[in-house]
């Protein structure tokens, strides 16, 4: 186990690092800040000294050098744009992109996984059918017209809910969080329909997947052969298989929707993380972009370590010790 | 040989048979196929010309869906900002976004082939050297990849089929390897070795037509993704540019107008959108019924 760990994390520090040398090599390739940063109207001096001011005046690899040394000891450098540390606005917006991606994945799990199970075991009645001709829409529709769409149809038409932004805030630990406050959850709803609808497509057809290819198995039929009860065949011996998977996936996509939240905070102007990458790209604003994407690679590194430990539990047939063994 | 290759044709016409069985499938598959000829035949079935701006009116700007049109026709769908008629724009766009789609995807299909194919059969070093490399990237969502990518490299029609290839070819790569090992140590590959064949005929010839069925699957769903992900990033200012309008910078266009309830700039380019992504899965999902081998009857 422990052995296990350690070289989980080598192998998660050699690809941070791998990850870090080809991002900061791009995003180094993009334009030149300073052309964005400076006003027209600067004379060659004072260029010179903004230049300096931001280290741009270095080579490549000392400027890299600096960036490691940097953020060994947690300092992302200083963002061009807002002249704040880089990491610090950047854990600033990242609880709202947390709270909608958290909501997000509830309203896929609580909703897909008994949806999938009922089109699982009844793939060929009216309700499976229409669950999964459902899905397909689900995983068809652009998660950015859905926004707009939802715009169009509760903010514009009805009026009923507002169409961006993260309204009334409540603070715990000094982080203000919407879920606390009626305000909140009316900003907070919409955003987080648009950016569940893929995942719950998702989990609909993983979890029907999964049912039916549990369903011909043999220990299903032993279940029946020995008289147990549709509800304990399905709750117990069927569940328990298909979790495997769709635990993984769950771990795995919750990563990926808080990537995708980029797309739903910008259609929303929800004041996340993924807003601010947006921003900074079209600011050219190199130190936060390069912050942002550490972040975001270590937020998987960690997700799919938990994913691989929860995968053990689940599973006994993992032995997480072994993996060069065989 | 003459019978082995009346033997593959049966199969796949037997394929081709249950994959019609399904209603929804082929109502995909027709919905599809008028889809593309619309967007190949769209010069002549749009009443105008998107790009042409001595046919545009600027006086006809944001008219909702069946106004009159001052050339004495109708604006089917109404028209956007510029006074262009958003049928026809919808027609030229959805060439643009099929297009990308497409060309992406044949381009990733063919590298994460050749890809998957060389770490099955050499094995050893090149199979983890590669599959490690296809592991990480796979690890990432692919919209994360392209932001960056677009980022670095710009706004451009080959630029955004740059990075839908990059997003793509790891998913074939990894298909068809493992379709590949599974295949290798299969009789009739050591009997064509035993035969003395050349490792390029034996790669090329016997196993490459085995992997193709995973590899149809996937490239069937990856197409779909790779025309919403484009949308997606054009939407966000990093695709295409304002002169190669894809269905999802038309979308973008309509947004500012969206708040002033002028929902139809936004609404009819992302039903083609829609229509068009829904007609691929409908074909993909019966697609993979059909050729995956865990659920043949």
């Amino acid at each position: 186990m422990l052995a296990f760990l350690l070289r989980r994390l080598t192998q998660s520090l050699l690809v941070l690092l791998a990850m870090s040398v080809l991002v900061f090599v791009g995003v180094y390739l993009i334009g030149n800040p300073v052309d964005i940063l400076i006003s027209s109207q600067a004379d060659q001096t004072e260029r010179d000294r903004a230049i300096v001011a931001l280290g741009l005046d270095k080579p490549l690899w000392a400027q890299y050098g600096n960036f490691v040394l940097g953020a060994v000891t947690g300092d992302l450098g200083r963002s061009f744009a807002h002249g704040v540390p880089a990491l610090e606005l950047i854990l600033n917006r990242m609880p709202a992109t947390l709270e909608l991606a958290f909501v997000a994945m509830l309203l896929a799990v609580g909703i897909g996984i008994p949806l999938g199970l009922i089109a699982g075991l009844r793939p060929n009645g009216v309700i499976g059918k229409t669950i999964m001709a459902g899905s397909i829409l689900g995983f068809s529709l652009p998660t950015f017209w859905v926004g707009l769409m939802l715009i169009m149809l509760f903010a514009v038409f009805l009026g009923w809910l507002p169409s961006n932004g993260r309204g009334e805030t409540r603070e715990i630990f000094g982080v203000g969080w919407s879920f606390l406050t009626a305000d909140g959850w009316s900003h907070l709803i919409l955003p987080a329909v648009n950016l569940a609808l893929f995942k719950l497509s998702l989990l609909i057809r993983l979890t029907r997947a999964g049912v039916r290819e549990a369903l011909a198995m043999d220990y299903v039929k032993f279940a029946r052969a020995k008289g147990l009860s549709a509800s304990r065949i399905v709750g117990v011996h069927v569940l328990k298989n298909i979790m495997i998977p769709i635990v993984t996936v769950i771990g795995l996509e919750f990563g990926s929707v808080v990537a995708f939240a980029v797309v739903t905070e910008s259609v929303f102007a929800w004041p996340g993380m993924g807003k601010l990458l947006i921003d900074s790209i079209n600011v050219l604003d190199r130190p936060v972009i390069v912050a942002y994407l550490l972040i975001i690679v270590s937020l998987f590194v960690f997700i799919n370590l938990l994913v691989d430990l929860a995968y053990s539990a689940l599973d006994p047939r993992v032995r997480l010790g072994d993996v060069g063994a065989h | 040989m003459a019978n082995a290759v009346q033997a593959g044709n049966s199969l796949w016409r037997e394929k081709a048979s249950e994959f019609a069985a399904d209603r929804m499938a082929m109502f995909g598959l027709v919905l599809f196929v008028l889809i593309v000829l619309a967007a190949l035949g769209a010069p002549w079935l749009s009443p105008q010309n998107p790009y042409d701006l001595s046919q545009l009116d600027v006086l006809d700007a944001r008219l909702p869906p069946g106004s009159p049109a001052a050339d004495g026709g109708h604006y089917l769908l109404g028209s956007d900002e510029q006074g262009r008629d958003l049928l026809s724009a919808i027609l030229y766009g959805l060439r643009i976004s099929l297009g990308v789609g497409v060309v992406s995807t044949l381009i990733a299909v063919t590298l994460g082939l050749l890809v998957g194919l060389l770490a099955a059969y050499k094995g050893g070093r090149w199979d983890s050297v590669i599959m490690r490399v296809v592991d990480i990237q796979l690890s990432f969502p692919a919209i994360l990849i392209a932001l960056i990518l677009l980022a670095v490299l710009g706004q451009g029609i080959g630029k955004i089929i740059a990075a839908l290839v990059t997003v793509q070819w790891a998913y074939y790569a990894r298909t068809v390897r493992g379709a590949a090992l599974a295949e290798k140590n299969k009789d009739y590959i050591t009997a064509a070795q035993g035969l003395g064949l050349s490792a390029g005929r034996i790669v090329l010839r016997h196993l490459l037509p085995n992997c193709l069925p995973p590899l149809i699957v996937v490239a069937s769903v990856q197409v779909a993704h790779a025309i919403a992900l484009e949308a997606t990033l054009s939407f966000l200012g990093l695709g295409l540019p304002i002169t190669e309008p894809s269905l999802g910078l038309l979308i973008a266009n309509g947004y500012q107008y969206l708040l002033s309830g002028k929902y139809w700039v936004s609404f009819f380019p992302g039903v083609a959108l829609l229509l068009t992504i829904v007609s691929i899965n409908l074909v993909a999902d019966q697609l993979r019924d059909v050729l995956n081998p865990r659920l043949a009857k």
